[in-house]
């Protein structure tokens, strides 16, 4: 039988909770804590230290986010940034948290969380392949979804979409014109 | 060595023996066992894998970006095709993302009807991952009977909503039509009809000798990688964690139901096999008959949709869904800009991470043993690409 007592009988922290032991670990590295509910309460990490973050919030016995649970880059052209936004979860403990790191729109460069939970290593790829941030010391940055060939990144807002590609239309014309 | 003169240059170990060499397979994209099209650079040594390079995106229709320019109401057929396997929960996700950030509240009656609607879809899917994996490990005549209740919840569901596969029936505020006159009998009568056919199913293939030990201890996951790697639903109850997201983290009406949690006891090998994956399946259909058969006698009167602006435009903000799907815990990661389109939409479903483990877990197994590791883990490619 597996080690349930590991995963789901702790102690469940609160946003404030969370926030301040992240804190007094990590000092101005961490933002202020935003958020109104449960699932988006979040703080913002300074992004050289986002990997040092993570390691602390996955092995801090009160912490216990073992489980990366998503992963998502959003880019805001109007604040210059792309942000990437890391919901954690704690089987332990059963509490939820996001962190968020805003990476300078015309060079996103992330540190790797890889290395923290395995899950990361695809996520960042899916990151990197659709939003064009780049993780650095991740094994295999490489696109996932879209053609390796692709020219862009599709969830950028100002993305464009090429005309054809590889001869194929990306468009036709209405059916409904007279 | 060089097929042009056909001769053949031996290579030989400093010992004398024959050497080998890697073998490099593509299975895949079109490939009967993958359930959909997905594609796996297979490294092999003869009938042993190094390993296995899952290769995606075939199916990917950029279901996220579509997101952003068709508007909150406008999206919601678009979530059937996430996931058109179990295209109910994939409905409610998106449902509840609106509803919580425009801070809205579903009428108690339209709950009902969405968690009925859901737990048949349940069914519906798990019916198709054990029928189809007994049939990919060499059984057909399961398939057969698994597709044969599948119909009948197909029936029930497009008398629902009018479609048999994409359902589109929630909205957000509620779901879009009430219950049919006569629906809540017949779906009394097919629960009554079914939950004896589990067993059947049972007697006839999950403890068939051939069957059990094409899946007892193979690709054996622990508990802690089954976390590492963000395994959802099945997948992680499998390995013996005792968590559901209706149970642990409750939404809708499910803390007014009674249902229990199957995991993964080890009954045929190790914890976390492909066996226990499998077997939890078995399980959550019968606990899923009981959630409907409560809902049913449950099911208070009055509205089944709030109202909900045509042009709904919720405050901004930012908002973290996560829902029980047929594939487990699907998260729903939705931005508002405050403006009548979703600013970002990203969908975290199970597969997607289901089929990432399986470069570590295919080390050193049989190439046949793949299509259980896959059928076990219940990937659905539409769900991995978006």
């Amino acid at each position: 039988m597996a080690r349930p007592e590991r995963f789901g009988r702790g102690s469940r922290l609160n946003a404030n909770e969370i926030h301040a032991r992240l804190r007094a670990r990590f000092g101005d590295a961490i933002g202020d804590l935003a958020g109104a509910r449960r699932d988006n309460f979040c703080a913002t990490v300074a992004p050289a230290s986002i990997a040092d973050v993570c390691r602390f919030a996955k092995d801090d016995p009160e912490l216990a986010f073992d489980c990366l649970s998503n992963l998502s880059g959003v880019d805001y052209p109007k604040r210059g940034v792309i942000e990437i936004v890391y919901n954690l979860y704690s089987y332990r403990h059963r509490h939820l948290f996001a962190l968020k790191v805003g990476a300078p729109r015309d060079n996103p460069v992330v540190p790797t969380v890889s290395c923290v939970w395995a899950h990361a290593d695809w996520q960042e790829r899916e990151a990197f392949d659709l939003l064009g941030v780049t993780f650095t010391d991740h094994p295999d940055l490489r696109r996932i979804l879209m053609p390796e060939d692709w020219p862009g990144h599709p969830l950028r807002k100002d993305f464009v979409e090429p005309e054809e590609y590889h001869g194929i239309s990306t468009s036709r014309e209405s059916l409904l014109k007279a | 060595m060089g097929l042009a003169g056909f001769e053949v240059e031996v290579q030989r170990h400093e010992n004398g023996g024959l050497a080998t060499e890697d073998m490099t397979l593509s299975m895949g994209p079109q490939h009967p066992s993958t359930h959909g099209v997905l594609r796996f650079v297979v490294r092999a040594d003869g009938e042993v894998m190094k390993e296995a390079i899952p290769d995606i995106g075939y199916l990917h229709r950029s279901i996220e970006k579509i997101a952003e320019k068709v508007g909150w109401h406008g999206f919601m057929p678009y979530t059937d095709r996430v996931d058109y396997v179990a295209a109910m929960p994939c409905n409610q996700g998106w449902a509840m993302a609106g509803e919580r950030l425009g801070n809205i509240e579903v009428p108690k009656r339209g709950e009902y009807c969405r968690v009925i609607a859901t737990e048949f879809s349940r069914i519906h899917s798990h019916l198709l991952s054990v029928g189809s994996m007994a049939m990919d490990i060499g059984a057909y005549t399961p398939f057969t009977h698994a597709i044969r209740e599948r119909e009948y919840i197909n029936d029930l569901l497009e008398e629902l909503c009018g479609s048999r596969l994409t359902f589109h029936y929630m909205r957000i505020g509620g779901v879009g039509w009430d219950l049919p006159p006569g629906w809540r009998d017949k779906s009394l009568a097919f629960i009554k009809r079914f939950e004896p056919l589990v067993d059947e199913f049972n007697d006839l293939i999950s403890y068939n000798k051939i069957y059990t030990e094409r899946l007892a201890n193979v690709a054996v996951i622990t508990p802690e990688d089954a976390v590492d790697f963000n395994l959802v639903g099945p997948n992680l109850r499998g390995s013996g964690i005792k968590y559901d997201v209706r149970k642990d983290e409750p939404y809708s009406v499910y803390p007014e139901l009674d249902f229990d949690v199957p995991v993964g006891r080890g009954e045929m090998g190790a914890v976390g096999d492909c066996f226990d994956r499998y077997i939890v399946r078995m399980r959550e259909m019968k606990e899923s008959c009981r959630i409907i058969r409560q809902c049913l006698a449950q099911i208070p009167s009055g509205p089944v949709i709030a109202k909900v602006a045509r042009n709904f435009k919720p405050p901004a903000g930012d908002c973290y869904i996560r829902l029980e799907s047929a594939r487990g815990d699907m998260g729903w990661y939705v931005v508002s800009d405050g403006t009548s389109f979703p600013y970002r939409c990203k969908i975290r479903t199970g597969s997607f991470s289901a089929i990432s483990i399986i470069q570590k877990l295919s080390r050193n197994l049989m190439i046949a043993d793949l299509i259980a590791v896959i059928a076990s883990l219940d990937l659905v490619a539409p769900e991995i690409d978006r």
